[in-house]
This record gives C-alpha cells, structure tokens and sequence, in this order.
C-alpha cells in the first residue's frame, strides 16, 4: 500500500483536487482510503456524494472506548473508503492533537491492515504544517509520499517551500520523500513554467498541471468529482492524467528548500514581482 | 578527623573552581555568576549574584514550577477556598496535601484541603477545549459544597489549547452571586522558577480577594502576617505568641487562612513580611492602596522572635502593649534556655548548608547562629537578586524576557479606603530613631565572609559541596533529601520540615534545637556504604571466555 498525504496552501484546492484523483485511481481499479484531516471534515463529500458523515473524533467522544472500523469510515464513489478526523470548533481545543489522536486509532483499529486491501491511502491535511499535530501524517511510519498542490500564487509557493521544510525534517528520520508538486492553476502569468523551475530547485518534479475549469465548480455543486459527474468532459481527462502521473511516479526524493532571498529571484525572473 | 584539616586547607575560590571544573564553558560562564563568594560584611560594595535567570537544560535542579508556586504553595494552605486543577490529573494530584502546611479548620468547619479537586483532562477535553468540563466542575464543587471562594488554576496544557479560564470563572462567579470565582494562568512553564506562581497567585489574590470585606475589625493592635505558609504548624505557635502579646493578626498570607481573612487584610494597621521573596510586592501594594506600612519580621529562632515582637511594639508605641511584649520574651526565654544548655554542647562548631527557598536559607541560619553552628554554604532556589544583596538592589533589577511575561499589576490609592497608619511626621520620627520600613538586607550581609552563596543549585553541585565540605547538617527540599544522605550527611528538610515543626518562634526554636541536635550526632549515614564504596568496580568475563 502507498501512503500519500497532500498539503499545501489553505485554499488552493487540496481537498478537490485529492478527491478528484482518488476518482481517477478508482476507476483505474485502485482500492483507496481517503482520511480527512482538517478540522472542518469536508474532506470527502465529493466522494460521499455529500454525505455528512461523523467523524473520528465525534465517534470517539460519543462512543467511548467502543469504536469499530465500521463506525468511522463510509464507502464513496468507485469503492473508496472514506474517514473524516474531524476535530474542535475554530478558536478552541488543539486540532493538531485531534490529528494525532485519530490517525493512532486509525491504526489501532487495522484500517491499513493487509486484509483491508488497500492500494493507497490518502491524508488530505489542512494549509501549512502548523504543528506537531498537521505533521502527524508525514511521520515515521505514516505516509510515506506527499504532494505539495500549489499555483503561480507568492504565498501558494511560499507555503510550499515551508512544507518541504518540514518534510525535510522528517525525511531525515523517517520514510517521508517528496513525489512532486500539483500545479493547480490559477492562470497566472507563465504558471507551468514558474512550478516547473521551482520544483526543480526543490530538487523534484511539476507531476501535474491542472488547467482552471469551471466543471469543477459544477461537479461540486451536484456534490460529485468530475468523473463521476460527466466522465467525458476535458477536466475529467486531466485528473485521470493526474491519477496515472500518481500513479507510476518513480521520482522520491528529499526536497531542498529555498532561502526566502532565492524564491522572490524566482519569482522577478518571471516577471510576476518587479524588481 | 580529616574534616577539619580540609576546612583549613580549602579555599573558597579552591571549591568555586572546583564546581565549575567539569561544566562545559558556557555553563561554566554562567554559573560563575551564580556562585558567589562572600565578601559583604557591612562596607564597601557588595559582590552581586545573578538570581531568578533560567536554569540551564540538562542541570538537575532543585526548583519547582510556576504551578507548584501558585497552587501549591500560596493558595494550598487557604480552607475554604475550592482549589481546583484544570487539567490532566498528575498536577492536582501531586500538589494535594504535599507541603504540610497545617490548617485549624476553625468554627464553621470549612476545609477542603483534604480534597483533591482536578478537571481530570483526557485527550477528548484537549482535542475539543476543556472550558466546558471546567464550567462544570466549578459547578459541582458549588452544589456541593456552597464554598466562599472557588480558584481555578491552569496547567500546562491549559495554556497550550488556550482555555480562556477567566473568562469561564467571571461567568460563573456571575451566575452564582454568593461565591467568588477566579483564576490563576499559572502554566508550569511561565517563570523561570515557582516565584513566577507566587507572584500570580499574588495577584490575583490582592485583585479579586483583599478588601472584599466592609466590616470594622476589632483589635487594638491589628497586624498581618505576610509569607508565613503553616508548615508544621508555624503560624499556629507565632499567632499563640500574638495572642500572649495582645496583638491580633487579622490575616496571614496564606499558612492557617481562611476566605475572611484575605477579605479583611486592609483592615490592618501594620502588614509584617516574613517570606520577603513571594510576597514583598503585595506589602508594597497594600501600602500603596490602603496606606499600611510594612516592614520585615522574622520569627525563626528565638532572639529573632523577640526582636521581631519588639520592633512591632516600637511600631505601635504603646507603653503597655511594649511592657507585655517584654513580658512574654520574659516569660518565654527561659525555656529557650534551658533547651539550649542542654542541646548547644554538642551542637556547638558543628557546620550546616542551607538551599531552600526564598527566605528560608536565610532565616534558619539564625536558628544554627543560636546552636553554635556556622553556615558555610547557603543559597535560594527562586530568589532574586534583593533577597541576596538587599532591597537598595530593586531599582538596578533589569526586567528580562521572562519577568515582563509575569503580569505587573498597577496600584493607585484607594479612594474610599486609603487611610496612611501613620503620618508623615509619625514615620519620621520613627525613621529617625533608627527604625527602618520596607527593610530587607538580604542574605548575604548576615553571612561569613569566604562563605559560598549559590544560587540555583542543582544536584551535581550539592553532591560536590557535600563531598569537598563534609558538613554536618545539609538542609534542602524532598528532591535532594535521599542522594545527601547516600552521602553519608544527615538531611533536614526545611521545605516540609520532615515530619517535625514548628520550628517558629520559641517553642518551635526548642523543638529545632532537639531536632538538630539528635540529627547532627547521628552517625547512622555515616556508617552507609554504597556498593561502588567497598568495590569500585565491577569485573566480568564474557561467557565465551
């Protein structure tokens, strides 16, 4: 089974575009779990088809020390698993904890177990890595590749480069490797090559370039990815390109951040910041 | 014997250089500054030490944490006020009834001390907050015990999750009208030492608790004691004293208090600073607010006890409250004597090492002064520079990173209620006569000159003292008791007193006296071996061989 957890800037479409790839992978005939960790659970409801679904925590809470598998994770869209961690309201508690905690019970529960028969499982974590908690997914043991989603956006880059600060961190003692950034684009100027340039500096790879399509926006709305909701339109295509780019990766590597200085000289010889 | 041929050969610089020997060179830069060799008898200007800086990571220290010093020590030995811990169960538990700080349950019987109260965090209350979980313990402890006062005190991981345990208190004191709810952010973590916790706890108590009572307090001679926390029962045997004198303590900050005790303390016309370290701000405060003056009492050891007593009788300036103080020492020494004559033979030129506290490395030397003991050796665990070297230090103490996280708190005069003791004119002719206020010299002056002062000692160091000064009595706290005695040196406890005390004013000076005397010519420790002792090491053979 790979582990794969994705992160990225808050609001640059983590959650759609893993929900839509994991639709890929599952047409492909890929057995997926995808486990939810932000706080707001709505990791999943693309491949739940909107269903609200309790979470990990919720249950923990309600039930106790009684918990089966079965209570925590629901089946969406082409056989996927589908697990929301869930976690406090803003402003209280410790979200980062509640990561922890539901991914530990996760595990005490066999949800990676052999017998599940799982290809893949995906993290699909909230913006930065703020703390200990949102790092939870990348330790030793945990998910073993991450894709960063980012755009031609400063602060999506910025957010990048401060991720791969952190898996860079772990890769030293754990398993973690970076398998590439997922250009989610946001048309910005030179877009494909600017994440190109800035993975490679990173020592890896642009594994995609999702164009901007407002089926996208359609799909959600009707609470489905995009395969699911039209399988012939273009958009379907890029994701299924983004689930076999996935999919065959081969390139694993330990990023090499960059100072601040070196990703604002990228971001002038692009011509998105004048110098 | 060969202790004596040492202490001759020793130099102070020697054993100075010695302690720092194996430290690495920045720690060794460092505790340089908190090792100090004593020069300051009277003239000149006064070696300074560096004290209430953190501890270095790595060092075993002897200190506690800012939620020890808050819960543990100043809000612990009050009855009737509902302490409860917010958070996971280890913090409440291991502060509940551990300082042995004793209580008269008084008329009406109010006394939670022998309760444990803690909110008992489980991951589930970190994940979502615990602010709800705290709501309703406040309330349970309410319903069933209809307290005066209930204190809410945060954890470590309180402050992490950031439950807003004021905001939970203020809505809760609200809603119950008859009980006064507050808390104290005392996160384990925020000072360098538990004095962060006892000035918190400081002022939380002079904000939400002193002058909450409006009735007139009777008493001819009202006074305050201000830290002196009841261990062993201390507080009981100076307020017998008080009361022989006729003198009426309205409140004592915090050994024996209660609730109205706190709520009457500006009714007093004098406040007495005993422990000069946890609570010299709150005289200041007083003084400021209410207009009482303070100055600072100590009432370990006998002729401290008097002299003490003496310096209150001249404050008031009664004739006839000065003959009944001078009837009480009267009627009192006599028995200090007598326990002296018998136990002072064998205690004379024996040699003590105190490091405790804020105040009590201090005050307890005047006990061993009595004894015929010299102290060779003495320090504070979470004491700041003017408990060292004196008040007149205050306006150099530069405020750093970790005292500017310790919440100031400004006072103004009350309007309504600040009315000066004495008049100006009062305080004058008192100065003249060569009384001093807000007085404090500070440890070091009473202390030997070529005496090492050490701030901050830790384990390795202790064990160095012990072994290069072979004293005769070490007094520390729980934590060092067991590897001084491996050392063959009898312990004394001066945090909890063992299971002895009191060790206040006369009787608890004839009981220290006993005390000291049965410990200092024990030879049990010294008969101890340990097994690197008889073999220092240990040989073996590979089974293939």
């Amino acid at each position: 089974m790979r582990k794969v957890a994705i992160y990225g800037k808050g609001g640059i479409g983590k959650s759609t575009t893993t929900q839509n790839t994991v639709a890929g992978l599952a047409e492909m005939g890929r057995k997926v779990m995808v486990v939810g960790c932000d706080p707001k659970a709505d990791s999943t409801r693309l491949l739940l088809g909107g269903l609200a679904q309790k979470s990990v925590l919720d249950t923990l809470r309600e039930e106790g020390e009684d918990v089966e598998l079965e209570d925590i994770r629901k089946p969406g869209y082409g056989g996927t698993w589908c697990v929301e961690s869930g976690g406090p309201e803003p402003g209280v508690g410790c979200a980062g904890r509640g990561i922890i905690t539901s991914i530990n019970m996760l595990e005490s529960l066999g949800a990676y177990e052999e017998s599940e028969g799982l290809d893949y499982a995906f993290y699909d974590v909230l913006g930065d890595v703020v703390c200990g908690g949102f790092a939870m997914p990348i330790r030793d043991g945990k998910a073993q590749e991450i894709y960063i989603v980012c755009s031609g956006e400063m602060m999506a880059m910025y957010a990048a480069n401060n991720i791969c600060k952190g898996i860079m961190k772990y890769a030293e003692s754990g398993g973690v490797r970076l398998g590439g950034l997922i250009c989610n684009s946001r048309n910005t100027d030179r877009e494909a090559e600017l994440i190109t340039e800035l993975a490679s500096k990173l020592g890896t790879q642009m594994i995609y370039f999702v164009p901007r399509d407002n089926d996208v926006q359609r799909a959600e709305i009707n609470r489905k990815t995009v395969i699911e909701w039209d399988g012939t339109v273009p958009q379907a295509d890029q994701y299924r390109g983004l689930a076999k780019a996935i999919d065959e990766n081969q390139m694993f590597v330990i990023p090499k951040p960059l100072q601040i200085e070196d990703l604002e000289q990228l971001l002038m010889e692009y011509g998105i910041m004048d110098a | 014997m060969a202790k004596t041929k040492k202490l001759v050969q020793l130099k102070p610089t020697d054993i100075k250089e010695e302690l720092l020997a194996k430290y690495p060179p920045k720690v060794a830069r460092k505790r340089a500054k908190q090792i100090m060799i004593n020069e300051a008898t009277g003239s000149g200007t006064a070696p300074e030490i560096m004290a209430n800086v953190r501890t270095i990571p790595g060092i075993i220290t002897m200190r506690g944490c800012t939620y020890a010093g808050c819960k543990g020590v100043i809000m612990g030995p009050t009855r009737d006020i509902v302490n409860i811990t917010h958070g996971p169960i280890g913090c409440g538990f291991y502060s509940w009834l551990t300082r042995r700080n004793q209580t008269d349950p008084g008329p009406d019987g109010d006394n939670y001390m022998p309760y444990c109260f803690s909110t008992d965090m489980q991951d589930q209350d970190i994940i979502f907050g615990g602010e709800k979980k705290l709501a309703a313990a406040i309330q349970e402890a309410y319903d069933l015990l209809h307290p005066k006062g209930i204190c809410v005190f945060a954890t470590c991981p309180v402050g992490l999750i950031g439950d807003d345990i004021h905001a939970v208190s203020k809505k809760m004191k609200e809603k119950f009208g008859d009980c006064n709810v507050f808390a104290f952010s005392c996160e384990g973590y925020k000072g360098v030492s538990q004095s962060a916790g006892h000035h918190i706890a400081n002022n939380q108590v002079f904000t939400h608790l002193v002058g909450e009572s409006d009735k007139e307090e009777e008493g001819e001679f009202k006074v305050n004691l201000l830290g002196e926390y009841n261990i062993g029962g201390d507080a009981f045997e100076i307020d017998r004293i008080f009361h022989k004198c006729g003198i009426t303590c309205l409140s004592t900050f915090s050994g024996n208090s209660s609730y109205d005790q706190f709520a009457r303390a500006h009714h007093a016309d004098l406040n007495l600073v005993m422990c000069h370290r946890s609570i010299n701000y709150v005289a200041d405060m007083m003084e400021t607010k209410y207009g009482i003056p303070w100055f600072k009492v100590n009432f370990i050891s006998a002729n401290s006890t008097a002299k003490s007593l003496r310096k209150i009788g001249q404050y008031f300036g009664d004739p006839a409250l000065i003959d009944r103080i001078e009837a009480v020492i009267a009627e009192e020494m006599p028995a200090v004597e007598a326990a002296l004559a018998e136990h002072k033979p064998r205690t004379e030129g024996k040699t003590a090492m105190l490091f405790v506290g804020g105040s009590r490395a201090h005050h307890y030397q005047d006990l061993f002064g009595e004894l015929g003991m010299k102290t060779l050796s003495a320090g504070y665990e979470f004491a700041h520079r003017d408990d060292y070297e004196g008040r007149q230090v205050i306006p150099d103490l530069v405020p750093d990173a970790d005292s500017r996280n310790i919440e100031e708190i400004e006072v103004t005069a009350d309007p309504k209620l600040y009315s000066p003791r004495k008049t100006e004119a009062e305080i004058k002719a008192l100065e003249d006569s060569g009384f001093e206020f807000k007085d404090y010299e500070g440890m070091n002056t009473q202390m030997d000159e070529g005496s090492i002062v050490i701030d901050d000692l830790n384990q390795y160091e202790a064990e160095k003292l012990v072994e290069l000064y072979k004293p005769d009595i070490f007094c520390a706290g729980i934590k060092e008791k067991y590897s001084i005695q491996k050392c063959g040196v009898p312990m004394k406890q001066l945090h909890s007193y063992d299971y002895g005390g009191p060790y206040a004013g006369f009787k608890g000076a004839i009981n220290f006296y006993a005390e000291i005397d049965r410990l200092v010519n024990s030879k049990v420790w010294s008969y101890t071996k340990s097994p690197w002792q008889k073999s220092p090491e240990l040989i073996g053979t590979f089974v293939w061989e």
